[in-house]
């Protein structure tokens, strides 16, 4: 369960913006994390507390497979990802690596909104506003992987996918 | 029920018949991985307990996102990979050999009938080759280099259908720029795209692996091309779809109606005809990227630029594909009419497409590049305007100082001089 302030954002932001390609070649993730969002709002990482909740519209973190974009934000502090519709590698490493991602495709969030998010159940309370969204069900092995923090710890607990 | 190209190789590698909306666990051939999401992927495979590879031979790890190394915080990160590469037993391409998409295909390493992941967005590249391949992140890949497999969810499936020829000038960059613009930026999301028409029949490798590689900027996870008229230099079974598979859309393109194609920024979906976008002057042009840095494209830009010199005020850039795609182009002379033009060659990798190294735009300029993305700051500044365009589009703007039509500045536009 995750109750926290949003920082909202449009449609299509891509993983450039989310992480810039010359900020990308490195395994500390402070650095990531310091450069996070930095095309596209510079004083995201001022206005950002240790727990908030990011907000997109459409196809959030088309383009690169890099997972640099998922732990940027993550390590930066970012607890929920919330967006109309994902790219899917993004999706796919934000799981992998452990960071919550949720779909809600009609959802009406705005900046500074405080939100609710239940992860099990996929349900989005916004408190701003009293709207309840429920998210877009996903597939029981990303359930799985998402709770057990990430892949790694997937596949240390089960050894093997179980679909 | 028939079957898609996707349905079809997934199958063959889960050990069942699956369609469309399935999960399956599948067995992989092959996995790549480079220096720009190499070094996480290391850090995954250790903390998985990897100790070695699953299959040596199956995994290849290549230096091209920021070759040579700019720092030495990059240098030390490539000497990690070599390392492992060493250690491992795996293939390894360092510095300068060329873009990891094309080693994979010129080097053998994924086949027509393969299952391929990479941790690269364009590993969907190999579709022109009849293989199932997919872009993944650093965590999955290193899941592949352990275990052998992975799990995935079968696609539905596009369906375009081309046909016609393609007017003087247009190459495969127009084709697929124009889907991109029809289909969208995320309209595959989840979905194989499948090419499919007459067109596609007398398509070289090359060409129909500019198709496929951009199959990512509509979302989708793979790009495959019907393997009708493929002509390789080894012989193999192709895959084909059924008549009677389920697709979720069919689109017909008559290529000759086509104009050049260029998108504008910050979206490589918003795609327009050259005539409408109005006058606009470049600074630099770029010939690059595992979308259009080929042996074809090289020769293209030349058709173009034979004996002609560029615009004064405009850097051409050109890093070709692969050592052998730029070796080729010395052979056969393509090498010398570009530089004579006034073309910088630079090493073969991805660093100009994605902003790591080399050519990186001033505040306000304006780029054509032959590359697949243009999204703000991709080349490494957010305050550059990146135009997408076909390679022989962007040798016809570098010599004019402006986007130009090639048909506007070449001698004879009829064909393509492909040797």
């Amino acid at each position: 369960m995750v109750r926290a302030k949003t920082h909202v954002y449009g449609d299509n932001i891509d993983t450039d913006r989310i992480i810039a390609g010359k900020y990308t070649k490195t395994l500390d993730m402070s650095t990531l994390a310091a450069h996070v969002l930095e095309d596209l709002d510079p004083k995201f990482r001022e206005r950002m507390q240790i727990g908030d909740v990011l907000v997109a519209g459409h196809n959030f973190g088309t383009g690169s497979s890099r997972e640099q974009a998922p732990i940027a934000l993550k390590t930066a502090g970012v607890s929920v990802v919330i967006a109309r519709s994902f790219a899917r590698i993004f999706y796919r490493n934000a799981i992998n690596i452990g960071l919550p991602v949720v779909e809600v495709a009609n959802h009406q969030i705005e900046q500074g909104h405080e939100v609710e998010v239940d992860l099990s159940a996929g349900i989005v309370i916004n408190h701003s506003t009293g709207e309840k969204y429920t998210a877009t069900v996903m597939p029981r092995v990303m359930i799985d992987i998402l709770q057990a923090g990430g892949l790694i710890n997937y596949l240390k607990i089960h050894n093997d996918y179980q679909l | 029920m028939g079957q898609t190209l996707a349905e079809k190789l997934i199958s063959s590698h889960a050990g069942r018949t699956v369609h469309a909306g399935e999960l399956a666990i599948v067995s992989v051939d092959g996995v790549m991985t480079t220096d720009a999401t190499g070094p996480f992927t290391l850090q995954a495979f250790h903390e998985l307990g990897g100790k070695s590879l699953w299959d040596a031979e199956k995994v290849s790890i290549i230096l091209d996102h920021a070759t040579p190394a700019p720092n030495e915080r990059i240098s030390n990160l490539h000497q990690m990979l070599r390392d492992f590469a060493q250690d491992m037993g795996c293939h390894f391409y360092d510095v300068g050999e060329g873009i990891c998409h094309q080693l994979m295909v010129e080097n053998e390493h994924v086949k027509p009938g393969d299952i391929f992941l990479g941790a690269d967005s364009h590993t969907p590249t190999y579709g022109a080759l009849n293989a199932f391949s997919a872009g993944v992140g650093s965590t999955d890949l290193a899941a592949v280099m352990l275990t052998g497999k992975t799990w995935l969810k079968v696609p539905e499936t596009i369906q375009i259908e081309l046909v016609g020829e393609l007017p003087a000038g247009l190459s495969a960059k127009d084709i697929i720029l124009h889907l991109v613009g029809k289909v969208g930026i995320a309209g595959a999301t989840y979905m194989s795209v499948e090419f499919t028409g007459e067109t596609i029949h007398d398509f070289t490798l090359a060409s129909r692996m500019v198709l496929a590689n951009m199959a990512a900027e509509m979302g989708a996870k793979a790009g495959l091309v019907d393997p009708t008229g493929l002509d390789l230099w080894y012989d193999f079974t192709p895959t084909l779809a059924d008549c009677d598979a389920n697709y979720v859309q069919k689109h017909t393109v008559h290529v000759s109606e086509l104009k050049p194609q260029v998108a504008i920024p910050h979206l490589p979906s918003d795609v327009h005809d050259i005539d409408t976008i109005g006058e606009v002057k470049v600074n630099q042009a770029f010939i690059g990227s595992c979308t259009n840095a080929r042996l074809e494209d090289l020769q293209m830009a030349a058709q173009v630029l034979r004996g002609k010199k560029i615009a004064s005020g405009v850097r051409l850039l050109i890093a070709p594909a692969s050592r052998k795609v730029f070796n080729d182009a010395l052979a056969d002379g393509t090498v010398s009419i570009l530089s004579e033009a006034g073309a910088t060659f630079m090493t073969s990798g991805c660093g100009p497409c994605v902003g790591t190294l080399g050519g990186i735009p001033a505040d306000g300029d304006v780029i054509i590049s032959s590359t697949n993305r243009n999204f703000r700051g991709r080349m490494g500044n957010p305050n550059a305007l990146i135009y997408l365009s076909s390679p022989a589009v962007v040798a016809a703007s570098a010599l004019t100082g402006e986007i130009t039509h090639p048909a506007e500045v070449m001698d004879s536009a009829k064909t393509w001089e492909i040797r």
